[in-house]
């Protein structure tokens, strides 16, 4: 993929951050291209993957499923199987051993769902450094169960009470403090967005799913996927799935985003069906706004989901064609939820639910000899207790 | 009347800028709060645009940039609101706002408008060096200055972000965001004196400067920006500020 200028993907990505970011953005950015580049590096990292994260995580055949509805053949990546039970510590580990490298001794990030806040807690235990995770005040009730293992880990949880109180206010609080204290912080940004390198790295690091699952489809299957469908936050397990297909154009690629309420209400946080160019949180990409460039409040049952933006190389996989993006709303992920529960026995992440139900839709339209690999982001036991109160069941005694 | 250049009039070294949300509490009050400044001394006036996610700024300015926004601000109806402005006083004005309100806008069409309503200056907290090249030569085909921002942690930077500056300097007091401070630091006066040496444009310090006081231990510098403290008593007295922000002007020059 050919880029004008660094951090840019056609004209999307960027650097849009205060001056007083700027030289702690760059020396991230410089220890990176330096670690990218060093065996020590990549062995530690390798090593906590396999011996920590409980990788490679497995490409799961799912069969019920597959007969069940009658076409394509379905795959789950299954990165709910990782230590902490998401992508997200993937990122992390990488990360988390960056700042280590760069001698910090202190981890900020934002949380939306809880499990980037969760695996940066982690990752913070594990490596003997503070962690203190910015969350969104409707977050913290709506995934209650992830503040206190958060706690349990030795973090600090601070609710998010101003603006929209949800995952894009976290976001603006952990930059703000990252301002505050500058030198002995880092701020774990836990998607493909922000500015440069944030977008390229976190890529780095979460192409380890599709490094799995590309030689994985080849040994099980002996060939690749049709179609690789991963659901759309910021978009990072996305790219870490599409990275290395990117260049097999027979490899359709997926992106779901939330529709909420639907595309055509304004409860709802599909940003490419919606959305249009801005620059926000310091990146030129997509963004769900007023067309006055006042970024929307946004709705989505899936905290993960719930942002008003999209990685950069998102938007411009979208805008050369290389990648679709589809809306799913809270409806549909819901059913499909239960659907996985009741036919494959896997409780996955109402964010990763996305994903599914548009396979659901997908598979039938496709032969069984085609193949489609979900990403399977997360595990779901922090949904339970939201996907009762949508059900409308009380399950506090 | 014309609008004097904001080089001219921060030149004798003690001067003062306010600062102030457009539409906060509404846009007829707001007019009327520029104008009090502009009379009780301020020599620049810095017009805020609200944002939804205003990153650089504290609590108090977050809360008055979601006062306006709900008195309905939109850019045009800023611009309508300096046109007003500018048929009462010709103090020299300067936007603060965010990149993505002016890029939604375009960049051009804002700096043309920016030229036809005589704004001098725009400063923007999110657009750094690496991002400015596109919006500082069409800043120079109309005019207008682009304000550097300098902080406590540009370093060698300086020199590059000096050969783009234009208007005045702004250096950041201290590291964070906006609001009041208790105590401010003078690890800036170091950075000015280095600034001094590399350009003759008016040097101001911003960022949780709220007192009398605090305006005086910045004598080092050629104005004190205070933006805040004035949001605060536009908070405390929505309708009827006028008389407090004339005060706290006053004050604060004196103490220059
Ligand atoms: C399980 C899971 N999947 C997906 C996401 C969405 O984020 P991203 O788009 O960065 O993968 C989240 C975010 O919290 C998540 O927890």
């Amino acid at each position: 993929m050919t880029s004008s200028k660094k951090g840019y993907y056609g004209v999307y990505g960027g650097q849009f951050i205060p001056e007083l970011l700027v030289p702690a953005v760059t020396a991230v950015a410089d220890e990176f291209e330096a670690a990218k580049n060093d065996p020590t590096f990549k062995t530690a990292l390798k090593n906590l993957f396999d011996e920590y994260a409980n990788r490679p995580s497995l490409l799961y055949h799912a069969k019920n499923m597959s007969t069940k509805l009658g076409g394509a053949q379905i795959y789950f990546k299954r990165e709910d199987l990782n230590h902490t039970g998401a992508h997200k510590i993937n990122n992390v580990l990488g990360q988390a051993l960056l700042a280590k490298r760069m001698g910090k001794t202190r981890l900020i990030a934002e949380t939306g769902a809880g499990q980037h806040g969760v695996a940066t807690a982690t990752a913070a235990a594990l490596m003997g450094m503070e962690a203190e995770i910015f969350m969104g005040k409707e977050d913290t009730d709506r995934q209650a169960l992830n503040v206190y293992r958060m706690e349990l880990l030795g973090a600090k949880v601070h609710p998010v009470t101003t603006g929209t109180q949800v995952l894009k206010d976290a976001v603006n609080a952990t930059f703000q403090d990252w301002t505050k204290r500058v030198d002995d912080t880092y701020y774990v940004l836990g998607s493909a967005v922000g500015p440069y390198p944030f977008p390229e790295m976190v890529k780095y690091f979460q192409s380890v799913i599709s490094e799995e699952a590309r030689s994985q489809f080849l040994e099980q299957t002996g060939r690749l996927p049709d179609v690789v469908i991963a659901a759309v936050g910021g978009g990072s397990n996305a790219i870490g799935a599409f990275a290395k297909f990117i260049d097999d154009p027979e490899v359709d690629l997926v992106g779901v985003e939330a529709a909420g309420k639907g595309i055509d209400t304004n409860q709802t946080a599909a940003t490419m069906a919606r959305g249009s160019e801005g620059i926000f949180h310091g990146m030129k990409s997509q963004f769900l706004q007023s067309p006055d460039g006042q970024i929307d409040p946004v709705y989505s049952i899936s905290a993960g989901l719930d942002y008003p933006g999209i990685g950069p190389e998102h938007a411009y996989l979208k805008d050369i064609k290389r990648a679709q993006y589809v809306p799913i709303t809270d409806d549909e992920a819901v059913a499909a939820f239960e659907y996985i529960a009741r036919t494959e026995g896997i409780i996955a992440a109402i964010e990763s639910a996305h994903a599914v139900a548009y396979a659901m839709k997908l598979a039938p339209t496709m032969s069984s000899d085609q193949q489609i690999m979900v990403n399977l982001s997360g595990r779901g036991d922090k949904d339970v207790a939201a996907i009762a109160r949508y059900k409308g069941v009380n399950i506090h005694e | 009347m014309t609008v004097e250049k904001i080089e001219n009039v921060l030149k004798n070294g003690k001067g003062f800028i306010g600062f102030t949300v457009a539409g906060d509490p509404n846009f007829s009050k707001s007019v009327d709060y520029v104008v009090s400044l502009a009379e009780s001394g301020a020599d620049v006036v810095e017009i805020g645009i609200a944002f939804s996610d205003p990153s650089a700024d504290g609590d108090t300015i977050m809360k008055a940039d979601l006062r306006a926004l709900n008195a309905g601000s939109t850019t045009e109806r800023v611009f309508e609101m300096v046109g007003k402005i500018r048929e009462r006083t010709q103090v020299p004005l300067v936007f603060l706002t965010y990149v993505n309100p002016v890029f939604k806008y375009g960049f051009d069409r804002f700096l043309a408008k920016m030229q036809s309503l005589n704004v001098e200056g725009i400063i923007m907290p999110d657009m750094p060096l690496e991002e400015q090249a596109e919006f500082v030569t069409l800043a120079e085909k109309y005019e207008r200055s682009f304000i550097q921002l300098v902080t406590l942690k540009s370093g060698n930077r300086i020199p590059k972000l000096m050969s783009r500056a234009s208007g005045f300097v702004y250096v950041v007091s201290s590291l964070g965001i906006t609001g009041a401070r208790k105590k401010l630091t003078t690890e800036s006066r170091a950075i000015i004196e280095k600034i001094r040496t590399l350009t003759d444009l008016p040097i101001a310090i911003g960022f949780g400067i709220s007192t009398p006081k605090q305006v005086a231990q910045f004598d080092y510098a050629d104005a004190v920006i205070v933006g805040s403290a004035i949001v605060s008593e536009i908070e405390a007295h929505p309708y009827d500020a006028e008389h407090y922000l004339e005060n706290m002007v006053q004050a604060m020059k004196a103490a220059r």
